[in-house]
């Protein structure tokens, strides 16, 4: 027992160790905040599409699973996962915009510039409905199915191994069904 | 002298002056909602002084509304001045907010299986610290019970006698 008692510290040091180790690893991250959202439906809003316009709801919405990405031109992450989203749209996936506090001509300028990978962009001057959805910085990615209900949120740039990892396999699995 | 001391000194201190008071100004007003048109505005702003300062900003994670200057803590900011001059009830403002941030918002999260630890912990560490003390007591009577020999006794005393 005495013996034992020596050891101690050195078994808190491994056990300490072990936690502090596996929090260096890249899918820690301590700002990660889980959505509020998960497991609800899209929040009803009134926002006018960029392109044309027209006001648009809820209705609007696809009727098949798909991400609302949320971006601005003043986010220069967004412009970093612009790309990633033409690609993704070449591929056949659908797409919803959400320009949140923007500028209207400038998010025209910045689509006709860099393509286009939105089935449809609402415009959010006010960040209203932002704001319902819990954002809190661009971009910020929604996986929404058929029905509207939110499977998936994720904050920052969506690049490769994100889409194939996670993304992908939900995306096909709500299609499906 | 005492020219050269009119001339760069005075001038010195007016300029300084004002630029504290201008950092004043710009630390305390970050935004401005103004309650003194408003019916029981001192009320209303107390209220909102204390939601400001109990919820948290969901981006910029260890300050409160009232201490963070990004554009989500100024909506957020915006939407309890509106909230508050609507007369909604603390319930319903602090839904609004957990419903779209998760209990993140609040600096007094509710008990329930995520934060179990931090209501539980200080029984526990106050358990453990009893249980240590008991032990320490205990070790401590048992070392003080012993006694010591007759042949101890002597020895003890023959030792004692020498000095």
């Amino acid at each position: 027992m005495q013996r034992f008692k020596l050891f101690l510290p050195l078994f808190i040091f491994i056990i300490l160790g072990v936690v502090f180790y596996s929090m260096l690893s890249d899918d820690y991250n301590p700002q990660d905040l889980p959505s509020a959202l998960l497991g609800k439906s899209v929040p009803s809003f009134e926002l006018i599409d960029l392109q044309t316009n027209k006001v648009v709801t809820l209705n609007d919405l696809p009727k098949q699973a798909y991400l609302l990405n949320v971006w601005a031109t003043w986010c220069i992450s967004c412009r970093v996962e612009h790309p990633f989203l033409n690609k993704l749209k070449a591929q056949g996936v659908v797409i919803i915009g959400l320009d949140y506090k923007d500028e209207k001509a400038k998010a025209l300028e910045w689509l006709k510039n860099l393509h286009d990978p939105y089935a449809m962009v609402l415009f959010d001057k006010k960040g209203k409905m932002g704001l319902d959805l819990g954002v809190y910085g661009a971009p910020e990615t929604f996986l929404v199915d058929s029905t509207g209900l939110i499977h998936y949120k994720h904050v920052g740039v969506i690049d490769e191994t994100l889409w194939a990892t996670t993304l992908k396999p939900l995306y096909d699995k709500l299609n499906k069904q | 002298m005492l020219d050269m001391f009119k001339r760069l000194v005075i001038p010195l201190s007016i300029v300084l002056s004002l630029l504290c008071c201008s950092a004043v100004v710009f630390s305390a007003a970050i935004d401005v909602h103004d309650f003194s048109k408003i019916e029981q505005g001192v009320e209303k702003e107390a209220r909102y002084r204390q939601f400001i300062d109990e919820l948290r900003c969901p981006k910029c994670q260890n300050q409160n509304l009232s201490g963070s200057n990004s554009p989500i803590a100024q909506d957020l900011r915006g939407e309890l001045f509106r909230m508050v001059l609507e007369g909604q009830s603390d319930e319903s403002i602090k839904t609004f907010m957990v419903d779209r941030y998760g209990n993140f918002v609040l600096y007094d999260p509710p008990m329930d299986k995520n934060t179990i630890i931090l209501w539980g912990a200080p029984a526990i560490m106050l358990f453990l610290g009893l249980m240590i003390a008991l032990m320490f007591k205990r070790s401590q009577r048992l070392q003080g019970a012993e006694t010591l020999t007759e042949q101890e006794q002597d020895k003890l005393k023959s030792i004692l006698r020498r000095y």
